[in-house]
């Protein structure tokens, strides 16, 4: 297909558009950033591991499989905690049924499961749109979690009904360790990161995007519209998947299919609304904030204002504030963190001789 | 336009202050001089779905606390101190609490940590093993952590799941006059479709073998605010009693429901988390005569509670906002908890010294606590606390109920004394399911021999 008949149809400039330089800017802030993930990992103690780099890692990678679809391809889903639970219970099985299975491949096997579970659900996106298709996938978030808790098979009988992580190793490493678990995590978002910033740039992001913009147009120009849009869900739910699985094995250790519930993909959802739709960045921002501030606020408060206020009153003081920073946030900026972020550089690259 | 760069140094400033903010707050706040007060972290949940039914807790553990710091002067002298994490009853929230204060403060270590919630519970198992802190769960947490040899360092104090339904089995043998008349008995259990209201299928499939009666089992699928089809199947199957192990809402639109299709309310007995004033009153006058089992028996008569009533709350100094919480089966529980709490700190403190315990200790003085009758008088706690003795094979020690019923206004003692279950049937089944545990999680279960240390 001609490719400016395609990028026609797509109305932001993509990033493969951009001068070279501009795309080598990203490798070196990319890697850096990997590298400062990598030392923080050597550095840093259990409660960072545990608490906040884990959780917030796990997170991003979801917000980052909800933004391809939804960001990218346009398509609303509110299924994502019933991804993730497809991800942690496949891989829990696979790992438990197939002994010897190197982790990589009972990750990446449990991604698929939940990619399949992703084309399944996302069928009716071929006939329905928007708001129509979050009943589409709320139906995926209803069924999902209640068969894990129905069937004792999923669970391998246990008497809570709850999965718990096998032992985490690769290569003769004992990977169960909060540093080990650490790295389990940061490998396998940077892996995917990795791969998602190749995918939004290549052929079949750019037909996710026009899709998304005005899929009569795309259809026009010669996008296979059935197929973008499955595409769209299988790749979104396998990196939701693998981020179930991490949240199952490498945080939480134990799960139940109550740990997937509808909370989870409101949660999601608003990581990609307040970290900006159509960002790969926006998704790491968005947890930052969605899944650290609140945490940070509690530890804020807990050291200069306990006893002095009253316990009960001191929390809700502080869900009022994360509700008015996230008000504030979305009115000064409709389009996410991202784009705040984004205009920050560009007047940052001026200053002080602005125009 | 001048104030434009102005904003973006405003957001610079703010964002090298949060920064700054976020240091301070996560930095282990460590002091080399030895510390004198034990610290006691509390995972709390005072706002989220669940936080009228956990207020009244803290109330009563921290309440027994003050008790101890004013009017015994600390554990052997020892004073204790706490401070408080928000956890909303969310497992997420819950590991942050823990993983923010296992460190210790000011020096002090966690002798021993509360986790409220079975699901935290759960993700705590194996982080507790790693860190050597004491996981204690009263009436809630895994079944198979009774047996210590397979979770050194998780606790299912007082009374399991299994243990509660074999409780209510044999009460309802002790109503209808011995366990040769459960023969032929048809028993309900309507529970909440998780992981926590399947727990009791397995005893209650295994007890109804033994003694003869029908096991029936109704889910109720959360939040369980309508339930018309589960109990029109239940005026069908005319079961003679139901067991009702419910949570949240469930337990009143139960109640209300069983009365509304002409079901006797005295004949429903409902389980831990189904006994509680804040379970019964919103379903109005039709709940009186309902009973539920528990391992907190509710009232304010108990020697210790008329203790803490003139030494801290006639005195001002208690957490309660509502005193007509005062003597609840929620604030009685939070009271329960503490004094489990501070007598295997104090049992620590036998062997180690009277000084700040650390986890590894406070394991040590969980395997040896041993509350008996006299203990419990010494205490004031006889009657509310039932007797306990713990051991590396048996991490429960109690395993007894008391079936309390509701009069309208509050809850009477129904039962004869603490109704004890079948633990001696059920303890080889539920170390056969640790060992399975143990074996799936390459664990190496410790000797039960090396107690003697």
């Amino acid at each position: 297909m001609p490719m400016s008949s395609l990028a026609a149809a797509v109305s932001v400039p993509a990033p493969v558009l951009l001068p070279l330089h501009r795309t080598s800017t990203g490798l070196v802030t990319g890697l850096g950033l990997l590298a400062v993930a990598v030392l923080a990992g050597l550095a840093v103690d259990d409660y960072w591991f545990n608490a906040i780099l884990i959780p917030f890692l796990i997170m991003a990678l979801a917000g980052l499989g909800l933004n391809l679809l939804t960001g990218y391809a346009g398509q609303a889903s509110l299924g994502t905690g019933a991804f993730m639970a497809v991800g942690a219970y496949a891989t829990y099985n696979l790992l438990l049924r197939l002994p010897g299975l190197p982790l990589p491949f009972a990750l990446v096997g449990g991604g698929l499961f939940a990619a399949a579970a992703g084309v399944l659900f996302g069928l009716p996106s071929l006939r329905i749109k928007g708001f129509y298709l979050t009943a589409s996938t709320l139906a995926a978030q209803f069924l999902l979690p209640w068969a894990f808790n129905q069937y004792g098979w999923f669970s391998n009988y246990t008497t809570s009904g709850s999965i718990s992580a096998p032992r985490l190793e690769f290569a003769g490493l004992d990977l169960s360790t909060p540093q080990g678990r650490y790295f389990v995590t940061l490998a396998a978002v940077a892996v995917l990161t990795w791969l998602s910033i190749n995918l939004v740039r290549s052929q079949a992001g750019l037909a996710f995007m026009a899709v998304r913009d005005m899929d009569t147009a795309a259809a026009v120009a010669g996008v296979p519209i059935a197929r973008t849009k499955l595409t769209a869900f299988a790749v979104s739910s396998f990196v939701i998947g693998v981020a179930g699985a991490l949240w199952a094995f490498a945080y939480l250790g134990t799960v139940d299919s109550r740990s997937f519930d509808l909370d989870r993909s409101f949660t999601v959802l608003f990581i990609v609304i307040i970290g900006g739709m159509g960002s790969i960045a926006g998704a790491f921002v968005g947890s930052a904030f969605v899944i650290l501030l609140p945490i940070l606020i509690s530890n804020v408060a807990t050291t200069f204002f306990a006893g002095a206020v009253d316990a009960g009153q001191l929390e809700n003081l502080q869900k009022i504030l994360f509700g008015a920073l996230i008000v504030v946030l979305l009115i000064k900026e409709p389009a996410g963190l991202a784009a705040l972020f984004a205009k920050f550089r560009r007047r940052l690259a001026t200053w002080p001789l602005r125009p | 336009m001048p104030t434009r760069p102005n904003r973006s140094f405003r957001s610079v400033l703010a964002a090298a202050v949060l920064a700054l903010a976020a240091t301070v707050a996560a930095a282990p706040a460590t002091h080399a001089e030895e510390a004198k007060q034990q610290y006691f972290p509390l995972a709390t949940f005072r706002v989220g779905a669940y936080a009228s039914s956990g207020i009244p807790v803290w109330a009563g553990t921290i309440d027994y606390f003050r008790y101890i710091n004013e009017v015994e002067g600390g554990i052997n002298g020892v004073k204790l101190f706490w401070d408080e994490c928000e956890t909303e009853w969310e497992v997420e929230k819950g590991v942050e609490c823990y993983e923010r204060v296992k460190a210790g403060r000011d020096g002090s270590p966690v002798p021993l940590f509360l986790p409220h919630g079975d699901p935290i519970s759960k993700a705590l198992t194996e982080k507790s093993v790693a860190d050597k802190i004491p996981l204690v769960t009263t009436g809630y947490g895994r079944t198979e952590a009774i047996d210590g040899r397979v979770f050194p360092y998780s606790f299912t104090v007082l009374f399991s799941f299994w243990s509660e339904a074999s409780s209510v089995v044999n009460y309802i043998a002790e109503i209808e006059g011995g366990k040769d008349k459960l023969k032929g008995l048809k028993i309900a259990t309507v529970y909440h479709d998780s992981p926590y209201g399947k727990e009791t299928q397995t005893p209650l499939a295994f007890l109804a073998e033994k003694y003869g009666f029908e096991d029936i089992q109704i889910p109720v699928p959360h939040p369980g605010n309508e339930q018309s089809a589960q109990w029109a199947k239940i005026r069908q199957l005319k079961p003679d009693y139901v067991f009702l192990r419910g949570w949240g809402v469930m337990t009143p639109v139960a109640i209300k429901t069983a009365a509304k299709t002409g079901f006797p309310v005295d004949h429903v007995i409902g389980g831990i988390w189904s006994g509680s004033e804040e379970d019964v009153r919103p379903a109005g006058a039709v709940g009186k005569g309902y009973k539920a089992i528990t391992p907190f028996p509710a009232g304010a008569d108990f020697e210790i509670l008329k203790k803490i009533k003139a030494e801290i709350l006639d005195k001002g100094l208690s957490d309660l906002k509502d005193p007509k919480s005062f003597g609840s089966v929620y604030y009685n529980s939070g009271v329960i908890e503490a004094i489990i709490a501070v007598e295997a700190i104090r049992t620590a403190q036998g062997k180690f010294g009277n000084r700040p315990i650390t986890g590894e200790e406070g394991q040590w003085g969980l395997e040896h606590l041993k509350l008996d009758d006299a203990r419990l008088k010494e205490i004031g706690a006889e009657g509310l606390v039932q007797p306990l003795e713990l051991s590396i094979k048996d991490h429960e020690g109690g395993g007894a109920g008391k079936v309390i019923q509701w009069n309208g206004e509050g809850w009477d003692i129904v039962s004869n004394g603490w109704v004890k279950s079948d633990r001696d049937l059920l303890l080889p089944l539920i170390y056969e399911r640790a060992a399975a545990y143990a074996k799936e999680k390459g664990i190496t279960p410790r000797s039960s021999d090396s107690a003697a240390n």
